[in-house]
């Protein structure tokens, strides 16, 4: 019960939180809008036009990803600049529980970029938005938020030890969107690289959504995400437990 | 005498002070990988739509990375000393204001260079593209024009840092439009009317223009005219920029906004 209510204070504190951002309120909304619109002409101009549809789609799951990439690493960031992040980690509950709901916050955020994107491309450019699987595509939703929360939450876990690690958001944004096969299909790219995207719950998670809108298996990809999603987490406590303990040898916690 | 010694040495310790944050640990990541995914990613769309080749993208995003060093970091030289709380000594001293302003451009430009030239070259072997040798030099002349070019929006965009407190909004809104009007990555005929309009008096457009025609074999005297363009369009923002922030610089001190966080 303490769990849950933990979880659930943090989810809203930093839902509460970003929405007060107006750089995360851009990141959240205006950019997915930005890279839906340039998607947008971009396989409009190809010879390929009824591709359209589906870079549709791939535009919203960016906004999630980009959303839940900075808002996650911020997570650690923020609270070191704000003088709380000693005080989160001396706090009874152990740190990772603390910061998985801020993770989790991030990501749900993310549904802003996903709405707005569907708005925006229906609105502006005439696109239809309707899923095959409507129950699946409700489903395959919080899916995906936890699939990118749990991911979040292993790179949050390098901002404890490594100050600056946020500039490790700068360079994750394109290459996780690559590799998840969430605009370009994994085929095209080089084979080595199916590798690193099979192992990121993100990519099951958006074939997940993309095959309860387009029609396709939406349960294996969802199981896929979730064992993938435990892992990570199972990944973050170890890797939260090292780094913690070295930024307090260290006493790193609370430089800026 | 003292104007030049403001404008380059002024201008470098400015740049070292307001940059000292900009270790390898977070520039390499920012400014040399984070580009390169940029062309990667957008080689690969253009080849699943069957779009554009690749040569396209990778001249297109290399050139437009630039304003990201070039529109961040020119904003940041106003927004970054009213953080350090130094912004009020820089304009209470009697220093001439166009060297104080315009010096701190240069190392600002030297780094757009540098970044849009690495991804470039790096972007363009990944991805295989040929550029003819004699290409070379003329493209790093673009490159320095569109690099210039891009610190005149920045300056724009740091004088309304003077009145607009969400500096780093501003500036990402201000990319992801050059992303989307500039022709980066698509062609401004295939845009709607409205934006190709727009997209001749952004900064990059001209210059994105004129580095595609060279790297497929065009010489320097035939994009003359619009290597041409992007100085006119990068110097009109330089101009409205100095303008807007000599007359933001009188309102912020008659408002007694100058230090508002």
């Amino acid at each position: 019960m303490k769990l849950a209510r933990l979880i659930w204070v943090g989810l809203v504190f930093r839902v509460k939180e970003l929405t007060r951002s107006g750089l995360f309120v851009f990141t959240a909304v205006i950019e997915p809008l930005i890279f839906a619109t340039l998607t947008y002409y971009l396989f409009n101009a190809g010879s390929k036009p009824e591709t359209v549809i589906y870079s549709a789609l791939g535009a919203g799951m960016m906004g999630i990803w980009t959303s839940t990439l900075f808002a996650s690493g911020g997570a650690i960031s923020w609270q070191r600049w704000q003088g709380t992040l000693e005080l989160l980690v001396a706090s009874p509950p152990p740190f990772l529980l603390v910061i998985f709901p801020l993770t989790l916050g991030s990501a749900t955020i993310g549904l802003y970029s996903l709405t707005a994107t569907l708005a925006w491309e229906r609105l502006v450019f005439g696109l239809p938005f309707d899923p095959v699987h409507l129950g699946q595509f409700v489903l395959a939703v919080p899916m995906l938020i936890f699939a990118l929360g749990a991911l979040g939450l292993v790179l949050a876990t390098s901002f404890v030890l490594y100050r600056n690690a946020n500039a490790l958001s700068n360079m994750l944004e394109f290459p996780v969107w690559l590799a998840t096969g969430v605009i370009v299909p994994l085929s095209l790219l080089p084979g080595w690289t199916s590798w690193i995207g099979w192992t990121l719950s993100p990519t099951w998670g958006f074939r997940a959504l993309r095959n309860s809108v387009f029609g396709g298996d939406v349960w294996g990809p969802i199981g896929l995400s979730l064992a993938l999603s435990t892992a990570y987490f199972a990944i973050a406590w170890v890797l939260m437990g090292i780094f913690e303990r070295r930024a307090r040898e260290r006493a790193t916690l609370s430089l800026v | 005498m003292s104007s030049v010694r403001i404008f380059f040495i002024g201008g470098a310790i400015a740049y070292r002070g307001l940059f000292n944050w900009l270790s390898p640990w977070i520039f390499v990541p920012t400014f040399l990988v984070a580009p390169v995914f940029q062309i990667l990613l957008f080689v690969y769309i253009g080849r699943s739509a069957h779009a554009q080749s690749d040569e396209f993208y990778v001249v297109g995003n290399a050139l437009q990375y630039a304003s990201i060093p070039c529109v961040f970091a020119m904003s940041n030289t106003i927004a970054g000393e009213r953080f350090q709380k130094t912004l009020g000594y820089i304009l209470a001293t009697p220093a001439g204001r166009l060297p104080l302003f315009l010096g701190r451009s240069l190392p600002v430009i030297a780094n757009g260079v540098f970044v849009s030239a690495f991804a470039f070259v790096v972007g363009g072997l990944i991805v295989g593209i040929h550029v003819p040798g004699s290409a070379v030099g003329s493209l790093g002349l673009v490159i320095v024009v569109c690099a210039a070019s891009c610190t005149g929006l920045g300056l724009l965009s740091a004088a309304l840092g003077l009145r607009v407190r969400e500096t780093a909004t501003l500036n990402n809104i201000v990319f992801g439009l050059l992303l989307v009007f500039c022709g980066t990555n698509v062609p401004l005929r295939e845009l709607p009317g409205w934006m190709s309009f727009l997209s001749q008096g952004m900064p990059l457009t001209h210059g994105i223009e004129a580095a595609r025609k060279l790297a497929t074999g065009h010489s320097l005297g035939s994009v003359g005219g619009l290597i041409g363009a992007e100085l006119l369009v990068g110097a009109s923002y330089g101009v409205a920029g100095y303008v807007l922030l000599r007359f933001m610089e009188v309102q912020s001190r008659r408002l007694a906004t100058l230090e508002t966080q």
